[in-house]
């Protein structure tokens, strides 16, 4: 059974007081690669976090039931978690909670670890890695175990030029074999490369959505075009 | 002065070689502490963890008890365990009074809020770091607590040093529950004051080093512990 499509409805977000997300109303559905861009504090974050079903709805509805739907999904936080535990045994934790075989782990870990330029670190305390070392190290226990879905929350916000290409080569892969990806970015350039289609969220809402092209070279709202300008959106 | 110095001589003397009594003491007291340490972390470690990620009503009230609990002077501790357990009180039948058993529930009593303190922040602070991930890999709760207590585990051992110091160098509520029979409930802080007390520096300060080289031992593990943990070499 597939985890999409998902559906918010009026999906609503109040945290002291405030509404920090929505109304919104959108379906995650079909294949590709979306973007999810907007100013800081627009709640990027909570709508991600939202579709993947971590955090409530103070109001509206989403249509998946939350943790059945999350075994086929993966999330990439925008602060790496690293487990204090070697890289190794990072990249084992999801397979192991799966029960996968010894040898499937250690084939999958070889893999990945290799992808991401850490198989000299294989053995050493994942809490000795680089900021940015730490940021693969969580892309790569995100995606260890294929998921369907992936939702990665400014996932090259760290990276240096070459570890960014190798990540978003990474993402086109996946997406290229049917992986469904939605990613938040503060990196125009990088929407551009990546992007299938592209959502603006200021201020809570969703204020389009759109395939890449038309989003990035003719946005239908003022504000999709104020932003990608570096305007200051109100 | 030359009395102390002939002391600190006969005090080694008895130590290397092996002295009857010293030994006899020594063992006694560490099998009255190990074994109080056994059942107090039997039940501080999952008490801890359990406060540390179980949201539940009276959460707030069991910590701030516990606390309250840590501050409790031994020698009150001592007193209740007394009464509770000589021949008129609850448990008189018992004839627990005047046993190494009684010290050791002395000791529990002592400990227990402790270790459960210790474990409560170091495994608070854990679950901070790990919550969302564990939460969105859709662990289940066996599979949380077993992942903090395994890489928690420094922070366990160090709460459990940190209750073994306290109960190994107790002595008023042992004093109390104990009564310090030659034989039978003799440990080496209640010697060291009984012998004190009498003029017999050798054997006391005999018992004293004991004491200090487990004290001692006590530390520089702790010390390792706690730097192994923040130099990310977990
Ligand atoms: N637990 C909370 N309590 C109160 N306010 C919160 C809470 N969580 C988030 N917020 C607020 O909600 C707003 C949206 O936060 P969110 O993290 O979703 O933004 P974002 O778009 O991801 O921002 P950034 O680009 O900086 O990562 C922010 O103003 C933030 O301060
Ligand atoms: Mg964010």
């Amino acid at each position: 059974m597939s985890v999409l499509p998902i559906t918010l409805r009026d999906a609503c977000v109040r945290r002291g007081g405030h509404v920090i997300l929505g109304p919104v109303s959108l379906t995650l559905a079909g294949r590709g690669l979306t973007v999810l861009m907007g100013p800081n504090g627009a709640g990027k974050t909570t709508l991600l976090k939202v579709l993947h079903g971590i955090v409530r709805l103070s109001a509206g509805t989403v249509s998946h039931d939350g943790d059945d739907a999350r075994g086929a999904q993966a999330f990439v936080f925008q602060t790496p978690i690293v487990l204090r535990r070697s890289v190794a045994a990072n990249l084992a934790y999801p397979l192991k909670l799966q029960r996968r075989s010894r040898a499937e782990r250690a084939e999958r870990i070889r893999d990945w670890a290799a992808r991401i330029r850490l198989e000299d670190h294989l053995d050493q305390p994942a809490g000795r890695l680089s900021g940015g070392e730490r940021q693969k190290l969580a892309i790569a226990r995100a995606m260890i175990r294929d998921p369907e879905l992936v939702f990665l929350d400014e996932p090259t916000s760290n990276l240096d030029g070459r570890s960014t290409r190798e990540i978003e080569d990474l993402l086109k892969a996946a997406r290229d074999a049917g992986t469904r990806i939605v990613m938040s970015t503060h990196d125009i350039a990088q929407g551009r490369r990546l992007a299938d289609d592209a959502w603006l969220l200021v201020n809570g809402q969703i204020r389009e959505t759109a395939p890449a092209p038309q989003f990035f070279d003719q946005p239908a709202q003022p504000e999709t075009r104020a932003y990608l300008r570096g305007d200051i959106l109100e | 002065m030359g009395d102390i110095w002939a002391g600190i001589a006969a005090a080694f003397r008895l130590i290397i070689t092996a002295d009857a009594d010293l030994v006899e003491i020594s063992l006694r007291s560490l099998q009255v502490t190990l074994s109080a340490l056994v059942i107090a972390c039997a039940i501080a470690l999952p008490l801890g963890t359990f406060l540390a990620i179980q949201r539940f009503r009276y959460r707030r009230t069991v910590i701030a008890v516990l606390n309250a609990l840590m501050g409790l002077p031994p020698v009150v501790v001592g007193l209740i365990v007394y009464i509770l357990l000589s021949r008129s009180g609850p448990f008189g039948v018992l004839g627990l009074l005047f046993t190494p058993t009684a010290m050791i529930i002395a000791q529990v009593i002592i400990i227990t809020p402790l270790i459960a303190s210790v474990t409560h922040q170091a495994m608070r602070d854990l679950w901070a770091e790990y919550h969302d991930l564990l939460i969105s890999l859709n662990t289940g709760k066996l599979q949380r607590v077993g992942t903090l207590i395994l890489d928690g585990r420094r922070s366990l051992l160090t709460a459990a040093l940190a209750g073994f110091g306290r109960a190994i160098g107790e002595v008023g509520a042992i004093m109390i529950v104990g009564g310090n029979i030659e034989h039978q409930t003799r440990v080496l802080t209640t010697a060291i004051a009984l012998e004190t007390g009498r003029g017999d520096f050798a054997l006391a300060l005999g018992l004293g080093f004991v004491l200090i080289a487990l004290a001692l031992a006590v530390n520089l593990a702790t010390h390792y512990l706690g730097r192994t943990e923040s130099e990310g070499r977990w």
